[in-house]
């Protein structure tokens, strides 16, 4: 980074920064040079660091509350709702912020897909970003089981046992995972001590994936290299902060509104069961976050291949890198990309509306359709468009967009995205 | 531009939520009360909640549990609010075993309001047993646990019909519009003039179902109301922050805009 050295003024800050340099790295935090045309799609990476921390301290609070035990966690979860002070409220927090939290990292993953960020030089940024992903839904996953109602228990027998299409040691391992010869009480154990352990996991990635993307800085809405600093750029303080302390403020009010108004609506009712062994729910639904895995996973026929493809689907993305080969960045400059996208996300969006649904008839065939185009798009389109695909002229820079009158050829809804800073 | 798009997104989130929450209610077609405890400022009415309370325990504590209250929940803000002596009046008209004492034995006393509601049954096979082999759910959390809510608990007690000719029953399964396959092992809990309402009210089945749902709302879910103040509150605030830092950010981004 072409920062200049940072000498703290005082004579205690000079004596504690030659030892520690944090006040460098402040410095530096405060100093970073980001473009200018930022989006508001770009404020998400703000938004995920206010839910991970939300969900960490009102967790630590519910964990000083909450029994983990078969025989009393239910119980303790009702403690929780009417005696302990503000319980209700701390509670919906966390469990309508794992929903915002997902919500959020949606929409940052496909942030991410639309204007190429993941691609060189930040593909580590992009598998860092994956792999908290993947231990987010393991975190989710493990929360949902802990109240221990209904649908934390089957959802986490269904779960559990897809381990059991491992061959030869499948049955083994489920076993191992469990704890015993049935989901209970160690596995409600294990799983709320991991459910401790991931955020914290979760956490230091955070902060490599941060650091990660703080080496070649952000991409941009126009996904062109920029010269940093210069007049492209913006210090991160204080234009990026009050833009991200605004945007996250409209993102609070949209979860204070389920929190208050709507706690339950996306949850399960039949999560308000106690668990019982010997009644299955009559439909057993992941939470909305995990659907469109669980409509991959219910389109196969066979359990081991269903298996292999849900992590298939997540094998794909995190490779995404090596299967866009083509060097534009944004989708504003790619015209073929860009309805392949939006095509992308419609398809993703079924597979999480027929993951909901019963997996026969009609909807089971639908899922198919969609598992299959959700595998060609990046197995076969993506990789095409690298070499078909004829993409619009680039601008030289972020504050010369006009680049031989070539913006001429992008169409007004991109040029809205471009310009939007002007 | 900038604007257009906050609105653009806010109003697609706001369509979405309308759309779940659209989604998750009108699983069936229910009966549908305009209730007092609805929408962002509800309150529960405490008449109809302490009517409530007497329906159940007239009614529905001869065979359904309500393990997670406590007789002092009668007296909390936000409830019932019975008085304090009526609280206790309520609680000491119920025996709860306690124990040991000193001489290692159990016993007896009249519950105090600090004690759970006594529960029918000495525990779940009981209650299985004694309701010809379907259990009673507990009612602490139910409306919470079906979908449709109040709604729902309200229909499946006003639900109660003549089987149609050709529908098949066995002994001890009764004809419900809204229970799921239209079989239930209750019996109609409810009729006109079942019990006397302490207040005057008539007790039309109408009148039961809808103060008995109002109470069992309450007891799924106690702090209600705070919620709905609290979240106003919240909200109202938000809003004026928000409108603060967004003229600051048009402050400070002016600078980088007048470049140009």
């Amino acid at each position: 980074m072409s920062e200049q050295e940072y000498v703290p003024k005082s004579k205690a800050g000079k004596w504690f920064n030659d030892r520690l340099p944090l006040l460098s790295l402040g410095a530096h935090l405060a100093d970073y040079p980001t473009p200018k045309n930022l989006n508001y799609w770009w404020t998400f990476g703000g938004i995920l660091t206010f839910c991970l921390i939300t969900q960490i301290v009102t967790g630590i609070v519910l964990a000083m509350h909450y029994v983990a035990h078969a025989d009393l966690a239910f119980e303790s979860v009702e403690k929780i709702m009417r005696d302990v002070n503000y319980g209700w409220l701390i509670r919906y927090i966390h469990s309508n912020g794992a929903s915002m939290f997902f919500l959020a990292v949606y929409i940052h993953i496909f942030r991410s897909l639309f204007f190429g960020s993941f691609k060189s030089p930040r593909e580590l940024i992009w598998i860092i970003g994956m792999l908290i992903y993947i231990l987010m839904m393991a975190a989710a996953f493990m929360g949902y089981v802990l109240p221990w109602g209904q649908m934390s228990f089957w959802g986490a027998t269904v779960i559990t046992n897809l381990f059991s299409a491992i061959p030869l040691v499948g049955e083994s391992v489920v076993t191992w995972l469990w704890g015993g010869y049935s989901v209970d009480n160690p596995t409600l154990t294990r799983f709320f001590s991991l459910h401790y352990l991931i955020p914290f996991l979760i956490l230091g990635l955070v902060v490599l994936h941060i650091w990660a993307l703080h080496i070649p800085g952000n991409n941009n809405p126009v996904g062109i290299d920029i010269k940093k600093p210069s007049k492209d750029t913006v210090p991160f303080h204080p234009y990026i902060t009050i833009k991200d302390i605004f945007a996250l403020l409209m993102f609070m009010i949209v979860f204070a509104g389920f929190v208050f108004f709507s706690p339950n609506v996306l949850g399960h009712a039949d999560n308000y069961i106690p668990a019982n062994p010997l009644v299955t729910p009559a439909h057993i639904v992941p939470e909305w976050y995990l659907l469109p895995f669980y409509a991959i996973l219910r389109s196969v026929p066979d359990k081991l291949g269903g298996v292999i493809l849900m992590f298939g689907a997540l094998f794909v993305l995190v490779i995404l890198p090596w299967l866009d080969t083509n060097k534009v960045r944004s989708a504003v400059f790619r015209p073929m990309y860009r309805q392949f996208f939006w095509i992308f996300v419609v398809d993703v969006l079924a597979l999480g509306y027929l993951g909901a649904m019963p997996a026969d008839g009609i909807y089971l065939f639908l899922a198919r359709v969609a598992t299959i185009y959700y595998f060609l798009h990046f197995i076969v389109v993506l990789p095409a468009l690298g070499f078909f695909e004829k993409t619009d002229p680039l601008p030289a820079s972020i504050s010369e967009p006009v680049l031989t009158g070539g913006f001429s050829t992008v169409p007004a809804r991109s040029d809205k995205i471009i310009n939007e800073k002007k | 531009m900038k604007k257009n798009k906050i609105i653009k997104l806010l109003a697609t989130i706001l369509i979405a939520t309308f759309f779940c929450e659209k989604a998750y209610t009108a699983s069936k077609d229910l009966l549908k009360i305009d209730w007092s405890f609805a929408g962002i400022t509800g309150k529960f009415e405490r008449d109809s909640l302490q009517r409530g309370y007497q329906v159940y325990k007239e009614v529905c504590a001869s065979c359904h549990s309500m393990q997670y209250l406590s007789y002092r929940n009668l007296g909390q803000k936000g409830g019932p609010e019975f008085t304090l002596e009526e609280v206790k009046a309520i609680a000491a008209s119920f025996e709860v075993e306690d124990g040991p004492n000193s001489d290692g034995d159990m016993f007896t006393r009249p519950a105090r309001p600090s004690d759970h509601f006594v529960n029918p049954y000495p525990n779940v096979n009981a209650s299985i047993a004694s309701n010809g082999g379907a259990y009673p759910p507990d009612m602490s959390v139910l409306v919470k646990a079906r979908p449709g809510g109040a709604n729902y608990i309200y229909s499946v007690l006003m639900g109660y019909e003549e089987k149609p000719a050709e529908f098949d029953l066995d002994a001890g399964v009764y004809y419900n519009k809204y229970m799921d396959g239209n079989k239930i092992k209750m019996p109609s809990p409810l009729s006109d003039e079942l019990i006397e309402y302490t207040d005057g009210t008539s007790a039309t089945q109408a009148q039961m179902a809808k103060d008995v749902t109002a109470f069992l709302t309450w007891a799924a879910e106690p702090h209600l109301e705070a919620r709905h103040r609290t979240g106003t509150k919240v909200i109202i605030y938000l809003i004026l922050l928000a409108t603060l830092v967004y003229f600051s950010m048009k402050r400070i981004w002016s600078r980088v805009d007048a470049e140009k």
